[in-house]
């Protein structure tokens, strides 16, 4: 195993009596794809700006490239970009012009600053916008106009904070394609999502996070098949009645979750839960037998119950 | 991250230079009003009043022995340059901070608050400078106003721009809403404008309201350009005018600094 790029031990974030970020050890391989799950008020966001070297940590130790983020915040924020959750784009500038001057912010000669703009325009399909004023562009332009940006100092490591927030299906697809190729190119990503399939296709490894702390870690697949059974028997009876259905499907399967608008059997075979539910007497409006996902791991390692 | 000097000059021209490719697009309509509302108030007082005022032979005593209109000018000029850059202290930093970002986007590279404040700083610099150039420019058309001394109250107007301007960008990089900024033009630019000796020795005001009127850096920089324009220069007394008014600016760097590396670095 190579160095880390990112190498974190015990790190705490506090605001005042708040503990944003509880203690958590991190470590990203060059190349990884990294992601940080969880709901929100996790904690994600706050490891992130540790991360982007805009945080200092209250406690613990971070290392990025193998220097000390306490002391070398502005060398490590040279090699890595970072893609907000929030765009901070000039809104009453160009297209270009955002990419060129945060070219200049990294030090670059306004003729590589110029050579970069150009690339990246292309890269982020934005060429034909190039002289456009970011505030006439779709949300979906912005977003990889950022994502652009955040590339001018051609980084190691990219940091996404809930990359695809707010886009319609479409530009998620050509965001998650854009930052696929960067990840074949060998930047390292490192990026938080409360979207589970968002998390499958980027992620080779994530760490899911609740309330501060880190509550399991590993790849995708490996999350659900340590957390979750094969399938999913997915029961929606009359609103307001799930409560009652406890006590007839109790036993069924290994494990049952009462959502809001659903109930969920975990159970290695879902038409034999699904009989056996029939057989208790159980009358469900629908029924729908699935694969375990990601979300299913979510759930139940984060609660279910709603967090603002 | 923890001292206060830059790393180099580079990281202030850096945002120095993100503020002017933004001022590009807005230059023709900031130009003309900046420079119109003193020709106004110049032809409107220096005239009309003015035309009262030198009638009168002990006013012109007052005065030190000028035309009211050559001595409105230079503190149109100063308080040209205030205006100014106390408004761009305002509203663009908040943005910076609140609605466009664009301070955090700068955060994420290797500049730092530093840069970002000295770069605000020079910014403002420039812009007083032109905006009391651009008036000088007006003024040397007319005999009774045109002086070599015009050429230093730019330098003078640039540093008082830059002394109201630092203080409030601290003052505004706190703030958590705009409606402060209405208070503060109301509450303390006008006054300063009516009060801080632009238009008549501030002598002929009560006495407290004379050591009010010479706390902000305004009184100092008018004193000074006057000085200029007229070439009634005090030496001594000028250095310790523009020290005065430094003192503001270095008061103001500090603090901004200070205040916005807590809220970009939390």
């Amino acid at each position: 195993m190579t160095a880390p790029l990112l190498d974190a031990h015990r790190l705490v974030k506090r605001f005042g009596d708040f503990t944003a970020v509880n203690g958590i050890d991190v470590q990203v391989q060059p190349g990884e794809a990294f992601g940080f799950l969880g709901p929100n008020g996790a904690g994600k966001s706050s490891t992130m700006r540790m991360i982007a070297c805009v945080s200092a940590p209250s406690e613990g130790s971070l290392h990025m490239f193998g220097l000390d983020a306490a002391t070398h915040g502005a060398a490590i924020r040279a090699r890595i970009g970072v893609v907000p959750q929030l765009d901070t784009l000039d809104t009453e500038l160009s297209v270009q012009e955002n990419l060129w001057l945060y070219g200049r912010f990294f030090d670059l000669s306004r003729a590589e600053s110029k050579r970069r703009t150009k690339e990246l325009l292309e890269f982020a399909q934005l060429s034909e916008r190039a002289d456009s004023i970011v505030d006439n562009l779709s949300g979906g332009m912005k977003r990889r106009l950022s994502i652009a940006r955040s590339l001018i100092n051609e980084p190691e490591l990219l940091l996404l904070d809930e990359p695809t927030t707010g886009l319609d299906p479409q530009a998620r697809h050509v965001l998650w394609d854009r930052l696929y190729r960067l990840k074949q190119q060998g930047v390292t990503l490192v990026l938080t999502t409360h979207y589970m399939d968002e998390a499958e296709q980027l992620c080779d490894r994530l760490v899911v996070m609740d309330q501060g702390r880190i509550v399991a870690e590993g790849s995708p697949r490996s999350l659900i098949e340590q957390y979750a059974t094969r399938e999913v028997l997915e029961l929606r009876f009359a609103a307001g009645t799930n409560d009652q259905q406890t006590a007839a499907l109790a036993g069924i399967g290994e494990r049952q979750e009462v959502l809001p608008d659903r109930v969920l059997v975990y159970a290695n075979d879902g038409e034999a839960a699904l009989v056996q539910a029939h057989d208790r007497g159980a009358r469900p409006e629908s029924a729908l037998v699935r694969r375990a996902s990601l979300e299913d791991v979510f759930l139940l390692l984060t609660g279910r119950s709603l967090v603002d | 991250m923890a001292t206060l000097a830059p790393r180099s000059l580079i990281g202030p021209l850096r945002v120095a230079e993100w503020h002017l490719l933004i001022y590009r697009r807005f230059w023709r309509m900031n130009v003309l009003s900046s420079f119109l509302q003193p020709m106004l108030y110049l032809l409107g007082l220096g005239v009309g009043v003015g035309s009262l005022v030198d009638a009168n032979t002990s006013s012109s005593d007052t005065l030190g022995g000028v035309s009211y209109v050559a001595y409105v000018a230079p503190g149109l000029l100063v308080t040209t340059a205030m205006a100014l850059c106390a408004a761009e202290s305002m509203w663009p930093v908040m943005g910076g901070l609140k609605w466009q970002r664009g301070y955090h986007g700068i955060a994420t590279t290797p500049l730092t608050a530093t840069d970002i404040v000295l770069g605000h700083g020079l910014w403002m610099a420039v812009r007083g400078a032109t905006a009391a150039a651009a008036v000088s420019v007006a003024l040397a058309l007319f005999p009774e106003t045109r002086s070599w001394g015009l050429v230093p109250t730019v330098v003078v107007a640039a540093l008082v721009g830059m002394a109201f301007a630092m203080p409030i960008m601290a003052f505004s990089i706190n703030a958590e809403m705009d409606g402060g900024f209405a208070a503060l033009q109301r509450f303390f630019i006008i006054p300063l404008f009516l009060f801080g000796g632009a238009f008549y020795p501030i002598t002929q005001l009560p006495v407290v309201v004379q050591w009010l009127a010479k706390i902000p850096p305004l009184w100092h920089g008018v004193v000074v350009a006057r000085g200029f324009t007229t070439g009634n220069i005090d030496w001594l007394a000028t250095a310790g005018h523009l020290a005065y008014v430094c003192l503001w600016i270095a008061v103001g760097i500090v603090v901004s600094v200070r205040r916005l590396r807590r809220k970009l670095y939390p």
